[in-house]
């Protein structure tokens, strides 16, 4: 168990920087997930963590101690990979067993630690078997074992779910969730899926790009995106984001049309991005209305109905949305839908650097 | 696959049966020369059943023979051929492994240095090479029988295309658990090459028994002969009327250590092949 202090890390290939100077504090027994799109450098930086890739600027500590130039084995961390990585030609039991055979650990010692992590991951019946012989699932739970039975004072988890089905996935994600919460280890998880980022982390790290654009948790990312960026990101469907400026206290359409704004920002006339969540759009009488949806398109996904649209008003231009209604909507293409914004649910950006306002 | 009826299959079946006719009689009739005597072989038409003389013919190969026992020959082939098996594999799979998992200085010049030595094979450098293992005076002996012909850039190219196969995070996995270089190479790397070092080795094998040139020039003495050259001394030449049951003999014995080492080790290979999984 430790914590980590990530101090404005860089990595560079040759010229190339991929982290553009990330910094991060994680306090002992946190759960954090690294989300962000392909490419933006979040393995890299947890393979940075784990010692895989080197360092180019700024320090990195685990536990109190500085551990840039480091090898993975000096850092006492554990690592759970995308496609397992387990040792085809040993048993499960050999393949949980090796990090502490190397660690010189006595064979009663690994005994006893090796069954503790099978039982809790259900995988006494298999210690025998070959890796080959495991279905994904099982081979995911090997790959856990084998991380949980060095006690490590850090987890990491390098998309582990990606390679299982759906179903496998959701109770696998639950699994991890209650496995770290049991032994209360610190944990960075990285994966691309908003939901088992939104589901597991006590904190978020939204990266892109190779800058961290959001650190919190992940109901004040939700709630509060700091970035254009983590608005589109976090959320599905995406959040609308609307063109325009301030005028007063409504928020003028880039092609016309008016929305009114909860709370007035201080300048105006700058170009501005507003942003508002399919689910905080509710269908309303055309009297109280503040915005109306030329519907173009309807999805019904049973418990919800997705009906996008441009907004009349808006004359086409940048004026495209998206409203979750409630499954038992009527709407069909073609219809006019009267919509309001929920209270306080409405977003600003600055148009250039994408920044919350 | 197409699956053939009646006069089909007749077909190929004939025609695989006179392929191996073709294959197998002369080894047949080398057997049954060794079991004649000498001037039941001269004589025409050459028996086609084994005679009563197998014992007599065999023991007098391996202990007598004609120029040296073929025991001694046989063992001297042996050692040579595994010599060159093991330190072919021992070598090109170490080279392999630098080339493929280090970081170092003229890297890529070793990578094509080796590369180039598949342009030098033993003949084309057989002079020098007899010069230096003059030199060092190990004429005659097994060292120098051996060590000539132990780099191998075949085997390097092997292993070398194995190892990339192996995925990078079995690699990162056991830096993780703590394996240093030795450790992985012990206990991941080489459990997962044993296919190829199977099939390596049966194919090194067969090469370092069927080396002629090389100890026909390095081995003066006849007790240092390896069988495959012993063989060609046993041949009756100009006005030598030879001794065909005994040359039989020791044809059929060279024979049968190769054998032996395909089929023992083609059972490791079939098994590694169904076995391993990446």
């Amino acid at each position: 168990m430790a914590t980590i202090s990530i101090r404005d890390v860089r990595k560079s290939y040759g010229k190339t920087e991929v982290i553009h100077g990330v910094s991060l504090d994680v306090a002992d027994g946190e759960f954090i997930v690294i989300v962000g799109p392909s490419g933006c450098g979040k393995s890299t930086l947890l393979r940075m963590v784990a010692g895989l890739e080197r360092i180019t600027a700024g320090t990195m500590e685990i536990g109190g101690r500085v551990v840039n130039d480091l090898e993975p084995r000096e850092r006492d961390i554990a690592m759970v990979f995308q496609n397992y990585a387990l040792y085809p030609h040993m048993s499960v039991f050999d393949n949980m067993a090796y990090g502490l055979k190397i660690a010189g650990k006595t064979k009663d010692e690994i005994r006893q630690r090796v069954d503790q992590a099978a039982a809790m991951l259900q995988l006494e019946p298999y210690l025998d078997r070959k890796p080959r012989a495991l279905s994904g699932g099982q081979r995911q739970r090997v790959a856990m074992g084998r991380a949980l039975v060095r006690n490590p004072a850090v987890f990491l988890f390098d998309e582990p779910l990606s390679n299982l089905d759906a179903k496998l996935r959701v109770q696998m994600r639950l699994e991890i969730k209650q496995m770290q919460r049991s032994v209360g280890t610190t944990a960075l998880y990285v994966t691309h899926d908003q939901v088992e980022a939104m589901t597991l982390a006590d904190r978020l790290v939204v990266m892109n790009a190779g800058i961290a654009e959001q650190i919190d948790t992940p109901m004040a990312v939700y709630e509060r995106p700091a970035t254009r960026f983590v608005a589109g990101f976090i959320g599905s469907p995406a959040m609308n984001i609307l063109k325009g400026s301030v005028s007063g206290s409504d928020f003028v359409l880039e092609g016309g049309g008016k929305l009114a704004l909860d709370t007035k920002p201080a300048e105006t006339g700058r170009p501005l991005l507003f942003g508002v969540r399919p689910e905080h759009l509710q269908i309303a009488t055309a009297k109280e209305a503040t915005l109306n949806l030329s519907v173009t398109a309807v999805e019904t996904l049973g418990a919800d109905t997705l009906a996008h649209g441009t907004l009349s008003g808006a004359n086409g231009a940048g004026g495209e949305l998206i409203a979750r209604l409630p499954g038992s909507a009527k709407v069909a293409p073609g219809d006019t839908l009267p919509l309001t914004v929920q209270e306080n649910m409405t977003h600003l950006f600055d148009a250039e650097t994408g920044k919350r306002v | 696959m197409v699956e053939k009826q009646g006069f089909g299959t007749i077909l190929m079946h004939a025609v695989l049966i006179i392929g191996i006719a073709i294959v197998c009689f002369p080894i047949y009739l080398t057997f049954v020369g060794s079991t004649l005597t000498h001037f039941e072989i001269i004589r025409p038409p050459m028996p086609l059943v084994p005679g009563p003389h197998f014992i007599d013919n065999y023991s007098e190969a391996l202990t007598a023979g004609i120029t040296a026992p073929v025991g001694r020959m046989l063992l001297n082939s042996f050692v040579m051929a595994m010599g060159i098996a093991i330190g072919k594999i021992a070598i090109s799979i170490l080279s392999a492994y630098a080339i493929v998992y280090f970081r170092f200085p003229f890297r890529m010049f070793a990578f094509w240095a080796i590369f180039m030595t598949l342009m030098l094979p033993v003949e084309v450098r057989i002079v020098p090479t007899y010069e230096v293992v003059a030199s060092l005076g190990m004429l005659n002996s097994y060292t120098g029988l051996i060590l000539p012909l132990i780099a191998s850039a075949t085997a390097t190219f092997l292993f070398r295309q194995f190892f990339m196969t192996v995925p990078d995070e079995l690699v990162e996995a056991a830096r993780v658990d703590g394996a240093g270089p030795l450790r992985f190479f012990k206990d991941i790397l080489l459990p997962l090459s044993v296919t190829n070092i199977a099939a390596l080795f049966v194919i090194l094998f067969i090469y370092g028994w069927n080396q002629f040139l090389w100890p026909l020039l390095i081995t003066t003495k006849p007790e240092m002969n390896t069988i495959v050259m012993g063989l060609k001394q046993m041949m009756p030449t100009a006005d030598d009327y030879g001794n065909w049951p005994v040359t039989m003999a020791a044809a059929t014995l060279a024979v049968l250590p190769p054998v032996a080492v395909v089929i023992f080790m083609q059972r490791l290979f079939v098994k590694g092949l169904v076995e391993t999984e990446k």
